[in-house]
Formats: structure tokens, C-alpha cells, sequence
């Protein structure tokens, strides 16, 4: 204990110093020279990266590790770091159309990927809920960033107070296992869980219950969805990317860890109710998703379906939902955030169009914008030979495997509802004539980088998926 | 090095993709361009295709051509193609009407550079779910097959095309998707029976699931196939998909795609699960047979020819279904002959729909009569084509039609004396058709200065009908390519071990006939 292994920080504190640094430059820059916040954040974001690739195969921890580096923490720390950056880009020109201010926006979301970061690599309930806090509160205050916008506003309000709701059930469902085993430590947790109980098991068992439940608020998971559609309509464009992305594969990553790992004796128990949650997550949120008018609502929808697929892999368990789990949350984040990129190119100076309406003819008035967002859909509904259908195609399988082979067949028939809403935009944008309705999309070179960057993944984990496979598996069971 | 050698597959299949990859370099403006370049790349394609022909050994049944390279080697899944006699004269018949299909488009006028994009890319996707060995490759080439066809139903159809197109998607991937599930299925138990984690199909067939397992499986993989071909009563997309695409999509339509379904059954429904086959085979027949008589009776009423044409699909695939289900050479024989036969002659009946609409802006049989005059080449053209369609000796339909009802009156007559009912109803409406279209006197004289073909129309024609005619009167070096092939299919089928009852019976009366 006595002295301390600062390597295992090395990640979040190079975001973290980043954050600071923004913040701090933004007080000296002039209006105009605010651009150059965002380079900075990316370069930030760059280095750490690099840091995780340079520290890729590490097996190490800090402050009796309670924050672990290992290739899981470091594999999700290259998706939020990957997601960032790609929300950066997709929001530069946004942020200034919005009159967002540019020095909070740039410096919230490094901070929130320093909270993602930390609930990735927490080996303590006490850390996991730190970096959840951290993470939380800055991405309720992106949410509300756009000040001139009513729904904005609303949309932070909610968030918080539904927010504050599943902060409570954690904290809760923290301090009844704590109750329960006398530690936060989840080594010690695990370990405390073989040996015969002492303590009422109903505190242990209410505990994790009450985790699962905090879990199922943050993924939004059916029926603790109820947040996502409004306040993932109500945010900025890019802050929604950012959402659905990042702020779920944190979530995710920490339900990994915890539930599905270190409290693996709960599996079976959570089995029942999990089933069935991803059952009506899968269902709800496809089925609602076809009747929305808004696309940014319908993508509100459909990650809630997403979550879904993703709990399936959960049910799999260990052995083998593990690296589809990982697998899927990569190619969701690329294809998501670049559909996210083209509906926030469709803000100009008085609104941002978000309606399928939008959309109209724009096929052939923005070809490469419009042929990336018809492949972001198609990878999204599941057709070969994209990102989303090799996630599924894992994810699917895992189910099989793991003897679920219903699972997988209610997948499929919600894949099948999905196909409908999604090809709805690629009829916008293709069939149906635009003429003054479709709005212009602005020729943002960054966010042109955003999308490209993102048709790239898309396309590379569809055909390709070789190397990233055995990269997420090498990740997951890195977990001690 | 490989990658050009003599009668190689992946350079098939890769052929149309550089075509598309060139096709983006050519400026918008440039439609003769564009145009040549498709041409030019699925010509490439079916001399590539004539060379993988003659290096097709006729003697063997086995996979020929083979190719093989790991593609997620931890999951055994592998890029594996590989030809047969059964696949061989279905890509052929694909390389042979793309260019054909490309030289109908040229009525098309809007966002010309996007839609030869999508021929070409649809050209792959189809070449690879004839060749693909491997589930997993053969799964992403029949989904890749979807997309290029709902943006030409989509973007450049009639006036109900966004409804058709996704009418389209819908119902394929309905049935796609059990059928994913079912492969991802399949190969679990496999791994678990042999320890070995693969997605190839040639080690599937050696696979013996008990038969309750079989049946689930079956069925996942027959609705998939059953929509596309389209079995009765899964047919309703076909006529809005047709009516409503462009003629060129029309035709790959019918002639391609639909080709895709019967030829799932051939090589991947039937041969994975032959106990399950043999005992759905009563049930499938009936419905062949329902589909054959209710198609004819439908495609009788259509005020529309090319709707007429759409159920005359689905009558004369029905046949292919009943070839295909009895289980014997003959009847196989006929059901692939019979492919290639509907493949060209309702080809070139909708490419010339698509010909007489581009002169006429209409299909309504009404609004024609007395084409004789006026279009001689075109009523003589027509007249040819709907001939073989209906199956006149020395003419392709014939010798598919004559070898499915050979082959299936000796297992199930009744079945098939009502099948050749639906010969004699299909005769009926083609000839009811021809009748208003082409005789009689002119009764619009919108119709009397309609132009006859021009030369490209002549040029596209004219192969087809060459064939139709090769094929009816010469039919023996592609039999005999295709046996082999048919002969190792039906031994698969017919030693599974222990049938159920009903099945043996099936299997009993095809041996005890000496099996040919």
C-alpha cells in the first residue's frame, strides 16, 4: 500500500488533464479562436488512445486494486475515447450554430469519458460509483447546453431527476451488499460469495437486485426506458450520439464487470426477469420505434431495441455472451454515431431537422452523406455485409450456443421490425421526392471526417471482423 | 497469382464489383459511358463465365472449382465456393442476361449512374448465393441480393414502388432471418457431434440429426426458400414487386432471383435434411400443385400483361417445386432444365413488355390488338416466346415440363394429372393473350404507327431466342452436365436411414423403378 502504482491511472488522468486544460485555455481564447479547443480535446483523446494500445496486455491496479487496467478496461476505454472523438467532430460546426459554448461543451465530454473510463476499470463499488456520478453529471449538463432550445432544458431536467432515481437504487443496492459482506471491494465480494452465508442472504440478494435495477435505468433497458425517448430527443444531435454510444457501453461494461462477472452466483437467480427484460426491451422499443415521425426519436427507440439484443448476450452469460457483448458494443458505437453525424448535419441557423420529412430526396442532393446514413441504416436493421450484422450474428449465436435458441429467434423476428423503420429513411432519402422540404445539409469538413470514419468501421467490421473478434474475446476474458 | 487461374470462381464474382468501382470514377453526364462500362463488366463476366464452362468437368458430380480460404478461422467460417452441374447452368443463365438486362435499360433516364451501380452489384450478390459453399458466405450474398433490388423496385418503379419494394424486403427477410437461426443452429450441433466448427456445407450433408430436429431446421430453411420462389400461398409479394419494378428488374427478377429459391431447395434444404424433405415432400407437392393450377387461373384474369406474366411465374415454378420434389432423376432433371427454361422465356416475355410499354405507356391488354401489322418482328417475337412459355415441343418448355411430369407421374399420379391440367390452362391464357394482343384488327389507331424493334432491341432478343430454341431441340449437353451432380444429390436424399413410414413409401416406389 505504500506506494502507489499510478500506471492503471494513466488513461483517465491524460483525459482528465485534457478537460482541465480546456477549460482553463477557454478564459484566455477570443470568440473566433475557440476552434481550437476542439483540436485540442481530440488531441487528447489521441493520446490516450495511443496509451491504451502501448498498455494493451497490462494486468495491473491501483490503490489496492480497486481500479484495475486490464485489456477489458483498456478495450472499452478505446470505445469511449473513440466516441468522443467522434462526437467532437460531428459537433464543431453544431455547437456554434446552437451557440453552444464551446470550451464547457468540448471540456463535459472529456469529463464524462473520464467518469466511463473509471466505471470500466472500477474493481470497487465505491470507484464504479464515482466514475457513474462523474459521468452522469456531466452529460446531464450537455444535455441542457443548448439554452435557447425549451426541449433542451427539459430534456436535462428529466434526465436529472430520472437520473438522481437510479443513482438512489445503486446507492442503495451498494450499501445492502456492503450490509451483506462487509466490503465494496468486488474481489472480496466474489469471494465472500463462496464461502457459506452468515448474513441474512436477503440483504445480499436485495442488493444486487437493487444493482440490476440501477443497471437496467442507465441502458435503458424496458421498463426503466421511460427517460430515453424525450431526453435523447430534447438533447443536442451530437450529445445524443454520444449518449447512446458511450454512456451505454459504460453501463454496460459495468454491468459486465460486477453482475455478470464478480456476482456470477447471481446469474441464475437473475435469470427469469432478465429473460424476460430483454424480451420486452427488444420488443417495446422496436415496436414504438416504428410509429415516430422524428428520426432522432426513432434512433431514441431503436437503441432502446439495441439494449435489448445486448441483454441477450448478457443471458448468454460468461462463457459465451462475454465477447459478442464486447463485439456488438463496437460495431453499435461506429454505426451509431455515424447516423447520428448526418442527422446533426441537418441543423442549420434556425432548426434542426430531424423528421423523416427532412430527409426527403436528399439521396441524390448530398450523395455521399446520404449513401453513408443508407448504410448506418442497413447496418443497423442487420444486413450482411455490415458492422451490424456480424454484432448480431455473434450475439445470435451466443444465444444458440448458450441453449437460448428462442432468444435468438425472438431476435431475429425483432430484427425484422426493425428493417421497417430504418428502410423508412432510406426511402426518405432515395423514393420519395424532396424539392423545398429537404433541408441543405451542411458541408462540414469535420463532420464529413465524423461520417467517413464511421462508414469505415461500418464497413470493415462487417467484412473484416477477424481481428476485432479476437481482440474482444482476448478483452473479456482478461476479467480476473 | 491464384486469383487467375483458369475458370476461377472469385474472379467471377469480383468481375461486376470493379465494374461498380469503375462506374463511380465516370462522371454523372457521361451516360454512354456509364453505360458501356456496365456493358463492358457483365461481358467480362459471362466470358469469364463460358471459360468456367469449358473447364467444367462433365463426367463428375462433385464440386468442381473449388475454392477455399479461412474468414473468421475461431468461428469456421471460411470463404468456400465451388460449382456443380446443378449451379453451373444458373450462373451461366445470370452472366447471360445482365448484359441483356443492361442493353434494356437503356429507357431508363434518371439517376442512370446509381442504377447500373446497383446491377452490378446485384450481379455479385446473385453469382455468389449460386456458388457460396460455405452457410454463413452463402447467407450474406442472398442478403447482399436484397438491397441493389429494393433501391431498383424503389428508386426507378411504377407508381406503388416504395410499397412494393419493401413489400419485397419484408417478405424475403421474414423468411431469411428463421433461416439464419437455423444455420447459426445447424452449426452449433455440428460442432457438438463432430467436434468440428465449421459452416460447410459439404461436411453438413454428412450430418445426421435425429428427425424432430431436422424438421425445425427444414422448415426454417423452406419458408426462406419457399418465399423466394415463390411457393403458393407465399407468392402475394411477386406480383407487386414485378409490376412495379423496371423492366430490367423485372427481368433478373423472374429469371434470377426466383431461381434462388428453388435452388436453396436443391442444394441446402433438401440435401441437409433429406428425412425432413421426404416427409414435408406430399405437402410441398400439394402445394406446388395449388400454386401451378391457382397461378394459371389468376394469370387467366389479368387485365395487365405484365401481371399476367407475374402469375405465370408462379404457375410454371410450381412445376420446378414439383420436379424437384419426387425425388428422382427425372424429375430433378426437368425442375433445374425447367429453371433455365422460365429464366429465359419469362425473361424475354418481360423484356418485351418493357418494349412495347416504352412505345405504348401502357400494358392493359384491352389497349392493344392487331400488333401484327404494325409489328411484325415484335408479334413474331412474342409469338415465339409465349410458345415455348407454354411448352410446345421443339421449344425449351417442353422438354422440362415433359421430363417433371414424367418424373412425377410415377410417384404420385393424381398429384400430377392435376399438374397437367395446369400445362393445358397455361396454353389457354398465353394463347387468350396473344389473341387480343397481337390478331384481330386494330381496334386503337394510337397502335397503327407504333415503330417496330430497332436493332438494339433485335440484338437483345435475339440471343434469348436463339436459346430458347438450342435448348428445346438439343437439350443433351446440359443433361449431361447436370446428372452427375443430380445423381449424387438424389443418393443423399434417398439412403438417409430410417425414414417414417409415410416417407419410405415415397422412397420405395422411386427404387423399385430402378432409380432412373
Amino acid at each position: 500500500m505504500a506506494d502507489v502504482n499510478l500506471l492503471p491511472l494513466l488513461p483517465a488522468t491524460q483525459v482528465l488533464l485534457t478537460a482541465l486544460v480546456v477549460m482553463l485555455l477557454d478564459l484566455f481564447l477570443k470568440e473566433k479562436e475557440k476552434g481550437l479547443l476542439a483540436w485540442l480535446s481530440l488531441l487528447g483523446l489521441a493520446l490516450c488512445g495511443v496509451e491504451t494500445v502501448l498498455l494493451w496486455g497490462s494486468q495491473d491496479g491501483a490503490f489496492g486494486d480497486t481500479l484495475l487496467l486490464d485489456n477489458f478496461a483498456l478495450f472499452f476505454t478505446q470505445i469511449f475515447v473513440g466516441a468522443a472523438a467522434l462526437t467532437i467532430l460531428a459537433s464543431i460546426h453544431y455547437v456554434r450554430d446552437a451557440k453552444i459554448y464551446e470550451g464547457e461543451f468540448y471540456a463535459l465530454i472529456l469529463f464524462a469519458t473520464v467518469g466511463m473510463i473509471v466505471m470500466a476499470a472500477a474493481n470497487d463499488l465505491i470507484v464504479f460509483f464515482l466514475g457513474l456520478e462523474t459521468m452522469s453529471v456531466a452529460v446531464y449538463v450537455l444535455t441542457g447546453m443548448w439554452r435557447s432550445n425549451s426541449r433542451s432544458s427539459e430534456a436535462a431536467m428529466k434526465y436529472f431527476l430520472m437520473g438522481a432515481f437510479a443513482t438512489g437504487f445503486l446507492l442503495y443496492g451498494i450499501a445492502l451488499i456492503y450490509g451483506a459482506t462487509g466490503s465494496t471491494h468486488l474481489s472480496e465480494i466474489s469471494a465472500s460469495l463462496l464461502e457459506p452465508m452468515t448474513e441474512s442472504p436477503l440483504y445480499l440478494a436485495g442488493g444486487v437486485l437493487l444493482l440490476w435495477v440501477g443497471f437496467a435505468f442507465k441502458v435503458g433497458a424496458v421498463p426503466f426506458h421511460f427517460w430515453i425517448p424525450d431526453v435523447y430527443e430534447g438533447a443536442p444531435t451530437p450529445v445524443t450520439g454520444f449518449m447512446s454510444v458511450a454512456v451505454k457501453a459504460a453501463a454496460f461494461a459495468a454491468w459486465a464487470r460486477i453482475l455478470m462477472h464478480k456476482l456470477s452466483p447471481f446469474d441464475s437467480d437473475l435469470a427469469g426477469p432478465l429473460w424476460l427484460m430483454a424480451i420486452a426491451t427488444m420488443t417495446l422499443g422496436n415496436l414504438l420505434a416504428l410509429s415516430q415521425p422524428s428520426v432522432k426519436r426513432m434512433l431514441a427507440y431503436s437503441s432502446i431495441a439495441h439494449a435489448g439484443y445486448l441483454l441477450i448476450a448478457l443471458i448468454a452469460g460468461e462463457e459465451w455472451g462475454g465477447p459478442p457483448l464486447l463485439f456488438y458494443l463496437v460495431t453499435y458505437t461506429v454505426m451509431t454515431a455515424g447516423a447520428f453525424a448526418v442527422l446533426a448535419s441537418l441543423m442549420d441557423e434556425n432548426s434542426a431537422g430531424e423528421n423523416y420529412s427532412d430527409f426527403a430526396g436528399l439521396g441524390f442532393k448530398r450523395p455521399f452523406l446520404a449513401a453513408a446514413m443508407a448504410l448506418f441504416m442497413l447496418s443497423l436493421a442487420g444486413f450482411p455485409p455490415l458492422a451490424g450484422f456480424t454484432g448480431k450474428f455473434y450475439i445470435f449465436r451466443s444465444a444458440v450456443l448458450a441453449g437460448h435458441t428462442n432468444l435468438a429467434v425472438i431476435g431475429v423476428l425483432n430484427s425484422l421490425l426493425s428493417v421497417i423503420y430504418y428502410l423508412r429513411v432510406i426511402v426518405a432519402m432515395y423514393m420519395e421526392e424532396g424539392g423545398v422540404k429537404g433541408k441543405s445539409f451542411r458541408q462540414s469538413p469535420y463532420l464529413y471526417i465524423a461520417v467517413a470514419l464511421s462508414l469505415l468501421g461500418t464497413v470493415y467490421l462487417g467484412v473484416i471482423p477477424a481481428k476485432a473478434l479476437e481482440w474482444s474475446r482476448i478483452s473479456f476474458f482478461a476479467l480476473d | 497469382m491464384l486469383a487467375f487461374a483458369s475458370g476461377n470462381l472469385t474472379l467471377l464474382l469480383a468481375v461486376p464489383v470493379i465494374g461498380a468501382a469503375v462506374l463511380m470514377l465516370i462522371p454523372r453526364r457521361n451516360t454512354q459511358g456509364l453505360f458501356a462500362c456496365a456493358l463492358v463488366f457483365t461481358s467480362l463476366a459471362f466470358l469469364w463465365s463460358l471459360n468456367i464452362l469449358f473447364q467444367f468437368d462433365a463426367t463428375q458430380g462433385e464440386m468442381q472449382l473449388v475454392e477455399r480460404v479461412p474468414w473468421m478461422r475461431f468461428y469456421g467460417i471460411q470463404y468456400l465456393v465451388g460449382i456443380d452441374g446443378i449451379s453451373l447452368f444458373l450462373v451461366l443463365l445470370t452472366t447471360f442476361l445482365m448484359p441483356i438486362a443492361i442493353l434494356a435499360s437503356w429507357s431508363v433516364q434518371a439517376r442512370i449512374k446509381e442504377y447500373l451501380f446497383f446491377m452490378l452489384v446485384l450481379e455479385t450478390g446473385m453469382l455468389g448465393a449460386f456458388v457460396a459453399l460455405d452457410l454463413f458466405l452463402f447467407y450474406v450474398f442472398w442478403e447482399v441480393m436484397l438491397v441493389p433490388m429494393y433501391f431498383l423496385i424503389g428508386v426507378w418503379g411504377g407508381t406503388r414502388r416504395i410499397y412494393a419494394a419493401i413489400k419485397f424486403v419484408l417478405y424475403t427477410m421474414a423468411g431469411s432471418l428463421l433461416m439464419l437461426v437455423a444455420i447459426i443452429y445447424l452449426a452449433t450441433r455440428h460442432a457438438q457431434l463432430t467436434q468440428v466448427l465449421t459452416f460447410d456445407v459439404l461436411q453438413f450433408y454428412n450430418l445426421q440429426l435425429p428427425f424432430h430436429e431436422q424438421v425445425w431446421l427444414f422448415l426454417a430453411f423452406a419458408l426462406s426458400f419457399a418465399i423466394k420462389v415463390p411457393l403458393f400461398p407465399f407468392h402475394t409479394w411477386l406480383p407487386d414487386a414485378h409490376v412495379e419494378a423496371p423492366t430490367a428488374g423485372s427481368v433478373i427478377l423472374a429469371a434470377i432471383l426466383l431461381k434462388l429459391g428453388t435452388y436453396g431447395f436443391v442444394r441446402f434444404a433438401i440435401p441437409l435434411f433429406p428425412a425432413a424433405a421426404l416427409a414435408a415432400a406430399p405437402i410441398i407437392i400439394a402445394l406446388a400443385v395449388v400454386g401451378i393450377i391457382y397461378g394459371a387461373l389468376v394469370a387467366m384474369m389479368q387485365p395487365d400483361i405484365k401481371k399476367l406474366v407475374a402469375y405465370s411465374s408462379v404457375s410454371h415454378l410450381g412445376f420446378v417445386m414439383l420436379g424437384l420434389f419426387v425425388f428422382n432423376l427425372q424429375g430433378t432433371q426437368g425442375g433445374i432444365y425447367q429453371m433455365l427454361n422460365h429464366g429465359l422465356s419469362t425473361g424475354a416475355l418481360f423484356l418485351l413488355v418493357g418494349m412495347i410499354y416504352d412505345r405504348r405507356h401502357t400494358r392493359i391488354i384491352e389497349d392493344f390488338g392487331g400488333l401484327w401489322k404494325p409489328l411484325p418482328i415484335f408479334s413474331a417475337l412474342l409469338l415465339v416466346v409465349t410458345f415455348s412459355s407454354i411448352g410446345l415441343p421443339g421449344l425449351n418448355g417442353f422438354v422440362g415440363e415433359f421430363l417433371i411430369l414424367l418424373g412425377a407421374f410415377r410417384v404420385t399420379p393424381v398429384w400430377t394429372a392435376a399438374a397437367a391440367t395446369g400445362v393445358i390452362l397455361g396454353a389457354i391464357y398465353m394463347l387468350w393473350m396473344l389473341r387480343r394482343v397481337i390478331f384481330g384488327p386494330i381496334s386503337h389507331s394510337e397502335n397503327q404507327t407504333l415503330q417496330d424493334l430497332n436493332g438494339r432491341e433485335i440484338l437483345i432478343l435475339a440471343p434469348v431466342v436463339a436459346l430458347i430454341v438450342l435448348l428445346g431441340i438439343y437439350p443433351q449437353p446440359f443433361l449431361s452436365r447436370m446428372t452427375p451432380s443430380i445423381d449424387l444429390a438424389l443418393k443423399r436424399v434417398l439412403t438417409v436411414q430410417g425414414p417414417p413410414a409415410t416417407v419410405s413409401h415415397l422412397a420405395d416406389r422411386n427404387t423399385s423403378h430402378g432409380g432412373r
